[in-house]
C-alpha cells in the first residue's frame, strides 16, 4: 500500500513466526499505527472512522435480525412484531438497525460535504472520490431494499414507486421491471429477492470500502489547508493522535445515535410503516425515507417521467465527474473566496430539496423544487468549471505546519500577493 | 452584503409561496393537544392502574369490533405492563368472548349446525376480535374495516403544517424531548372528536362557519368544505351511516362515537388498595384506553427507557474520558 516502512517489531516467538509467513500484523501496524496523518485535521475527518463503525454495526445487527425474520408477504410484518415483542432484546436490535440506517446516511452526508468543502476529490484523489460515490450508491440500494423488508405500507408502496422508475426506460423498461420484480407487481417473490440482495450488498460495500481505504492510504489524507504533507513536522502518526481524536468523535456520534435508539426510535421513520402492506390501499402521501428526499424532489421537479428518472440518477452520477468539473487547483474552499459562498448555497439547496421532497408535489412546492434542481445541476456543470478560472484564490500557507502555527496566507489580506496556485 | 440580501429575498419569496399552498389546502386543519402522558420523555413509564382501566375499556367497548391480535394474553402479566398476575391473565383469556377457532378431535371445523368450532383462549393465545376475516368485518360494519389495534398508536401520526422556517426549531425540540406520542395524541383527539356537524352559511359562493351553539336560518350542515380559488365552495354533507369527527381525515368516520361519560364503570377504590378515584368521563376513558394501546404497541417501552438512561450516562462518561485523553495526547502539538 503506502511507501513508508513499518516500525513493527514482533515481540513474541509466535508473532515472529507469523511475521515471516504472513506479515498481516506488520501491514496493519504500518497502515493504522505508523500511518502519517496531517496534524491539522479537524473533527470533520472523524467521519471516515464513524462510517466504518456504522458498517460493522449494521452488518452485525442485521445478521442477528435475519435469524428471526421471514421473507414472506404473509409473515414479514408479524416477524418484525415478534422481534419487537418476543425476541430477547429484539426491540434493541431492531432499533439499532433501523435508526442505524439513518445515522449511516447522516455520517455519509457529512463525509461527502467535507470532501466537497476541502476539495478532497482533486488530484491525486480522483479514484478515492469515485470509489466513495460507488459506496454511496450501494448504500442507497441497500437501504431501499432493506426498507421493503418490514412489509409495511410505506415499504410496499415505496418499492412499487421506485421499481416503477425502470418502466421509464424506452422499449425494454416494462420487461426489465417485470424481471426485477419477478412478476407484475411487488409480491412475496419480490420480497424474497430483495431480502437476498439486502443481505449481499453490505459485503459488496465492505469490499469497496477496502479499496477506498487502500486508495486513501496510498495518496495520503487531504486536510483543511488542502496542501500535501511536505516535511515530518506536517504530520503525526495515526496512533495515538488521530485514533484518540476519532474515538472522541465517535463517542459523541454514538451518543446522538443512542438518543434516537432509546428515546426517539420512530422519529426518523413514517407511521404508515406500522400498517401492514395492502396492495389495495394507497397511502395519501408516499414519501421515501428522509435520506432520499432531495433526490425524490428532483425526480418530481421534472414534468416527464423519463426526464425525472434521468435527472434523479444524474444528480448522483454527476458526482463522479466532479474531479474534472472543478478547474481550480486550490483544494480547500477556505482559500477560495468565490467558490465558498456558492458551495454553501449548494449545501442549502440540498437541504431545501430534502424539505420539498417531503411535501406534496403541488403549487409552489413544485416551482421551488425546479429552482433548486436547476441550481443543483448548475453548481456542478456551470459554476464549478467557471469559478476555477475566474477566481483569485487567497494565498495558501507554505506548509501544514505554517497553517497550524498561523504563518501563512490566511492571515494576509486577500489577493495581496500573487498566489502560487493562481493560473 | 448584496449576496445576503438576494438570499433573504429568495427566502421571503419561498415562504410566501409555501404559505399560499397552505391557504389553498383549506386551512381548517384540526389542532392536536399534546396530552401529558406518563410514558412520554426521558423517564417515561406506564401507570399500572391506568393500563388496567384501559384494558377494561378495550374489553368492554373496543373489543366488540377491534382485535388486538399481535398481543397475547400472557403479555398482560409481563413486567412493564398492566401488572396483572399470571392467574389473572389466564382468567382474562378463559373468559374472552372471542374464542380461538380450532378443529375438534375428529378434524371437523364446524358443527352440524354450521357453527365454527372454537375453544376458550389460553394465556399463550392472541387477543382476537369478533370477526373471522376482513369480509365478515366489512359486512358487519357498513363496509368499513375496524383496524387491528396492536400497533395503532405507532401507526398513526400528526401532520403539522408549519411554515418552513419554523420546521428546524420544531424538529430539534421534538428530537430533544424524545416526542414519540403523536399517535397517542391523535388517538385521544379522535376518540374525543365526536361533535355535532358544523353549520355553514353561504355568502356569495363562500361558506362561512357558524359559531358553535348558534343556528341561523338557512344554515347548512357540512362535514367538510372544499375551497378552490375562483370557484364556489363545495359543501360535503355527512353521508348516511357515517359519523362526524373533528379530528378524522375528511371528518367522516364509519365508527360511531364509542365512548361517552360513564360508559365503563371503574372499580371503586377501597382503603389500602392504592387506587385513586378517577372520573368516569369520556375524556378519561379515552386517555385510559389510549395509554393501554400505547403499551400494547410498545410493551418494552419501560425497559427501553430504563436501559437508555444507563447507556446515555455511560456514553457521556466515556466521551468525557476520551476527550481528556485526547487533550493529553495532543497537548504538546499545536494543531
Amino acid at each position: 500500500m503506502s511507501n513508508h516502512e513499518s516500525s513493527y517489531q514482533p515481540q513474541s516467538r509466535a508473532a515472529k513466526w507469523m511475521d515471516e509467513r504472513l506479515p498481516v500484523a506488520r501491514m496493519m501496524h504500518a497502515q493504522f499505527v505508523d500511518f502519517q496523518t496531517p496534524r491539522n485535521l479537524n473533527y470533520m475527518w472523524t467521519f471516515g472512522g464513524i462510517l466504518m463503525f456504522m458498517l460493522v454495526i449494521m452488518i452485525v445487527s442485521g445478521l442477528v435480525l435475519s435469524m428471526h425474520y421471514q421473507a414472506s408477504d404473509q409473515l414479514a410484518f408479524q416477524a418484525i412484531e415478534g422481534i419487537r415483542r418476543d425476541v430477547n432484546y429484539g426491540w434493541l436490535l431492531r432499533n439499532i438497525h433501523m435508526v442505524g440506517a439513518s445515522m449511516f446516511f447522516l455520517a455519509v452526508y457529512i463525509h461527502m460535504a467535507r470532501g466537497l468543502y476541502y476539495g478532497s476529490y482533486k488530484a491525486p484523489r480522483e479514484v478515492l472520490w469515485i470509489l466513495g460515490v460507488i459506496i454511496y450508491l450501494l448504500m442507497m440500494a441497500t437501504a431501499f431494499l432493506g426498507y421493503t423488508l418490514p412489509w409495511g405500507q410505506m415499504s410496499f408502496w415505496g418499492a412499487t414507486v421506485i421499481t416503477n422508475f425502470f418502466t421509464a426506460i424506452p422499449f425494454v423498461g416494462e420487461g426489465i421491471t417485470k424481471w426485477l420484480l419477478g412478476g407484475y407487481g411487488v409480491t412475496t417473490v419480490t420480497l424474497n429477492r430483495f431480502f437476498s440482495l439486502h443481505y449481499l450488498l453490505p459485503f459488496v460495500i465492505a469490499g469497496v470500502v477496502v479499496l477506498h481505504i487502500w486508495a486513501l492510504h496510498h495518496v495520503g489524507q487531504n486536510n483543511p489547508a488542502g496542501i500535501e504533507i511536505k516535511s515530518k513536522s506536517d504530520s503525526v502518526p495515526m496512533a495515538p493522535f488521530a485514533v484518540m481524536k476519532d474515538l472522541f468523535g465517535l463517542a459523541v456520534f454514538v451518543m446522538i445515535y443512542a438518543w434516537f435508539v432509546f428515546y426517539a426510535p420512530d422519529y426518523l421513520g413514517h407511521a404508515d410503516n406500522y400498517v401492514e402492506a395492502n396492495p389495495l390501499v394507497t397511502p395519501p402521501h408516499i414519501v421515501p425515507e428522509w435520506y432520499f428526499l432531495p433526490f425524490y424532489a428532483i425526480l418530481r421537479a421534472i414534468p416527464s417521467k423519463l426526464g425525472g428518472v434521468v435527472a434523479m440518477f444524474g444528480a448522483i452520477v454527476v458526482l463522479c465527474f466532479v474531479p474534472w468539473l472543478d478547474t481550480s487547483r486550490v483544494r480547500s474552499a477556505k482559500y477560495r473566496p468565490l467558490f465558498k459562498p456558492f458551495l454553501l448555497m449548494f449545501f442549502f439547496t440540498v437541504v431545501a430539496l430534502g424539505y420539498l421532497g417531503g411535501k406534496p408535489a403541488e403549487g409552489a412546492y413544485v416551482v421551488w423544487s425546479r429552482v433548486f434542481t436547476f441550481y443543483y445541476f448548475a453548481f456542478f456543470l456551470v459554476l464549478m468549471p467557471i469559478l476555477g478560472i475566474i477566481e483569485t484564490p487567497k494565498l495558501l500557507p507554505k506548509s501544514i505546519t505554517d497553517a497550524v502555527l498561523g504563518k501563512g496566507g490566511a492571515a494576509l489580506p486577500t489577493g495581496a500577493a500573487a498566489a502560487p496556485e493562481k493560473r | 452584503m448584496k449576496r445576503i440580501s438576494v438570499i433573504t429575498a429568495a427566502l421571503l419569496a419561498f415562504s410566501a409561496g409555501t404559505a399560499s399552498v397552505q391557504a389553498a389546502g383549506g386551512g381548517d386543519a384540526p389542532q392536536y393537544a399534546r396530552v401529558p402522558w406518563t410514558f412520554a420523555g426521558f423517564r417515561g413509564h406506564f401507570d399500572q392502574a391506568q393500563l388496567q382501566r384501559g384494558f377494561q375499556v378495550y374489553k368492554e367497548v373496543c373489543s366488540s369490533c377491534h382485535s388486538l391480535k399481535r398481543v397475547n394474553f400472557r403479555n398482560l402479566a409481563e413486567t412493564g405492563g398492566p401488572g396483572y398476575s399470571e392467574d389473572q391473565a389466564k382468567a382474562a383469556a378463559a373468559e374472552w368472548l372471542h374464542q380461538i377457532p380450532e378443529p375438534n378431535a375428529e378434524g371437523q371445523i364446524a358443527d352440524r349446525k354450521g357453527n365454527i368450532i372454537t375453544r376458550p383462549a389460553r394465556a399463550s393465545d392472541p387477543i382476537l376480535g369478533p370477526y373471522m376475516n376482513e369480509a365478515q368485518a366489512r359486512a358487519a360494519n357498513n363496509g368499513a374495516l375496524p383496524p387491528d389495534l396492536s400497533v395503532i398508536t405507532k401507526a398513526r401520526g400528526i401532520e403539522v403544517e408549519k411554515p418552513f422556517y419554523r420546521v428546524p426549531d420544531m424538529m430539534l425540540r421534538d428530537i430533544f424531548t424524545g416526542y414519540q406520542e403523536a399517535g397517542a395524541d391523535y388517538l385521544h383527539a379522535l376518540l374525543t372528536g365526536y361533535k355535532p356537524v358544523p353549520l355553514y352559511t353561504e355568502q356569495g359562493g363562500k361558506l362561512i362557519r357558524v359559531a358553535d351553539g348558534q343556528k341561523p336560518p338557512g344554515a347548512k350542515a357540512c362535514a367538510s368544505v372544499e375551497r378552490q380559488d375562483g370557484k364556489n365552495d363545495i359543501c360535503n354533507p355527512l353521508q348516511s351511516g357515517m359519523n362526524y369527527n373533528s379530528h378524522y381525515s375528511g371528518h367522516q368516520i364509519g365508527m360511531a362515537a364509542p365512548l361517552s361519560d360513564g360508559v365503563v364503570k371503574y372499580a371503586k377504590p377501597k382503603q389500602g388498595d392504592g387506587l385513586t378515584a378517577v372520573p368516569e368521563t369520556a375524556d378519561q376513558h379515552a386517555r385510559d384506553v389510549t395509554a393501554f394501546l400505547a403499551w400494547a404497541a410498545d410493551p418494552k417501552l419501560e425497559e427501553r427507557k430504563r436501559m437508555g438512561m444507563l447507556v446515555m450516562f455511560y456514553l457521556a462518561g466515556l466521551a468525557l474520558l476520551l476527550y481528556f485523553a485526547k487533550k493529553r495526547v495532543w497537548s504538546k502539538i499545536p494543531h
